[in-house]
């Protein structure tokens, strides 16, 4: 109960917090709407190469840039971690009765929110310009599910790293170093029958491309709810394993102190 | 009388070598006011992290109201309110939401909601933040920043307060205000207050012991004016009109109110047990021989001496020591 309380209480200061820098909240809402129009006019025509089975590129996309968007936000979610450090905020928290956990959680939970938010409007904007997601609203849910799931990995992969680091430079350099080649080793813009076959391996073992999976399944005409499952579990284990490391980062944090 | 704080061979490095204590123990009486007090880099500031739970010692024991610290972390976290050094301040959030954050975290939010808003006007008007409480806290002064982090140390009511340099990096004449504020609390029924501080004079006006931190050991530890008078006698210090050899050492080699008299040029240094009664002695034995006096003055011993007699170097010796370290 302490726990989820706690949680609470820092997830609202964390909304509160980006709610008062409206350049911010307006960029992250303007970001995955120029991804999504973007890269679909810039690809708009890989959908004519044989072996493409999708009738409109915007709707293959799609999950692609909501699953993208969750991750690029996310993963930056230890910068203001380190901030805090840096103001003594951190210092301050510790050694009060507040739950560790939920220092994370309250910061993960926070990007959730936020990734929910962005999904609706990339959504939106594709049904706009005239995808469609047979998968329908169930399916739409489910790639909401993933997203936040993948967003939620990151971000505390982010605040451990964070942690342990306790320096921006460095933690800007790590982030900027995986984000590219994890969007890019997977189906998130082309098929996985058009990529090379040892690119296809990786991306098998790559977080970014379950939730891609999972998320287009989900909205397609046919899903593959076997499939879907199973990417969402295995990102399920990936992010509490993601959130142990963070709250045992900590101890490493209080010992430099 | 009841130990509030107890500090029992605390030993703590960190990587690269750096031992910032060194067997350091200190014991605090409830309700009292305990400062310990060193330059920087003294071990001081590690001393209150071990205390508060922030960080674990390599070994010895610290407890607080009798609760170990590294055992029962939890516990003496429900115990203390803590002012860390520099501020824990969320810049981000107003005044008030810092402190209804805090008192959240101890779990009036949801047990008393009504009873923590009223509790928070309270701190609000007694800090004097109640115009600025629902302003941004990255728009207030130093000096408010400060009294906000005072005010968020005791939402819970903390029976042991620990203020590590409150007032370092403050203008003189918030400082003045800073004193007073601590010694209010110092004030108030059963309450502990652990400071450290590297200003002599913080120590001397506000603790009712003071313990002497040199490289992560306690050097002396006592009532300001105990640790003063082990030092015996005031300085009196006269400036002659003029330059004189010899004749003043032997004009006041006869009284025996005053002793270790040294002149350097037309400065005259003595030391006397009772320094207003030597004064009027010294000058009567200076005029009897010719001698004149432009100007004299008496000093009582500082806890600066008393740092000089326990450590061999003067604080502001120390203090230059450690800056040049840590360049």
């Amino acid at each position: 109960m302490t726990l989820i309380r706690h949680t609470l209480y820092m997830t609202l200061r964390h909304l509160r917090e980006l709610w008062r820098q409206p350049w911010f909240v307006a960029v992250t809402l303007v970001q995955p709407v120029i991804w999504l129009l973007l890269f679909g006019a810039l690809f708009k025509r890989v959908i004519e190469i044989p072996g493409f089975h999708s009738p409109s590129y915007i709707a293959f996309l799609a999950p692609g840039v909501v699953v993208m968007t969750a991750m690029f936000n996310a993963a930056w979610s230890g910068m203001s971690l380190i901030e805090d450090i840096n103001r003594g905020v951190t210092a301050r928290f510790l050694v009060s009765p507040v739950r560790r956990e939920a220092l994370i959680a309250g910061r993960i939970l926070k990007e959730a929110v936020v990734v929910v938010i962005q999904s609706l409007i990339i959504v939106a904007l594709a049904l706009i310009v005239g995808a469609s997601f047979p998968g329908g609203v169930g399916g739409v849910a489910v790639l909401f599910a993933v997203s936040a799931l993948l967003g939620s990995t990151f971000g505390a992969l982010s605040n451990g790293f964070a942690l342990i680091m306790r320096q921006e430079e460095a933690l800007i350099g790590a982030t900027q170093f995986i984000l590219l080649p994890l969007t890019f080793l997977s189906t998130t813009f082309l098929a996985a029958n058009l990529i090379p076959k040892w690119m296809q391996h990786v991306a098998d073992f790559n977080p970014v491309n379950w939730a891609v999976v999972a998320g287009r399944t989900a909205t397609s005409a046919h899903p593959d709810w076997g499939l879907a499952a199973s990417r969402a579990a295995f990102l399920a284990v990936l992010l509490l394993l993601c959130l142990a490391f963070a709250t045992n980062a900590f101890r490493s944090y209080q010992r430099s102190v | 009388m009841e130990r509030a704080i107890e500090a029992d061979g605390l030993v703590k490095s960190y990587p690269k070598g750096v031992t910032a204590l060194d067997g350091l123990s200190f014991a605090v009486n409830t309700g009292s006011v305990f400062a310990l007090l060193g330059p920087n880099g003294a071990g001081k500031s590690t001393a209150v992290k071990v205390l508060t739970t922030l960080t674990t010692p390599d070994a010895g024991r610290g407890t607080v109201a009798g609760i170990d610290v590294t055992k029962q972390p939890d516990r003496v976290r429900r115990t203390i309110g803590v002012v860390a050094q520099g501020s824990g301040v969320d810049i981000q959030a107003t005044g008030r939401e810092n402190l209804r954050l805090q008192g959240q975290i101890y779990g009036f939010g949801s047990r008393a909601p009504r009873a923590l808003e009223q509790r928070i006007q309270q701190l609000l008007e007694r800090f004097g933040l109640a115009d600025a409480a629902d302003r941004i806290a990255r728009g207030y002064s130093g000096g408010m920043q400060r009294r906000l982090d005072i005010a968020m140390a005791l939402v819970h009511d903390p029976a042991v307060l620990f203020l590590d340099e409150p007032t370092t990096g403050l203008d003189p004449e918030v400082r003045a205000d800073m004193w007073s504020e601590i010694a209010k609390l110092a004030g108030e029924r059963g309450k502990t207050v652990l400071l450290t501080t590297h200003y002599l004079e913080e120590a001397d006006q506000l603790a009712e012991r003071v313990a002497i931190v040199d490289r992560g050991k306690v050097v002396a530890e006592g009532a300001p004016e105990e640790l003063k008078r082990e030092l015996r006698g005031d300085a009196i210090h006269v400036d002659l009109d003029r330059e004189y050899n010899g004749g003043v050492t032997r004009a006041l080699g006869q009284l025996e109110a005053v002793r270790d008299v040294t002149v350097d040029g037309k400065t005259l240094r003595a030391r006397a047990d009772d320094g207003g009664r030597a004064v009027p002695l010294v000058l009567q034995a200076l005029e009897s021989h010719g001698v004149g006096v432009s100007s004299v003055r008496v000093a009582r011993p500082s806890l600066d001496d008393v740092y000089l007699k326990y450590t061999g170097r003067t604080f502001d010796a120390a203090e230059a020591e450690q800056d040049e370290a840590n360049r």
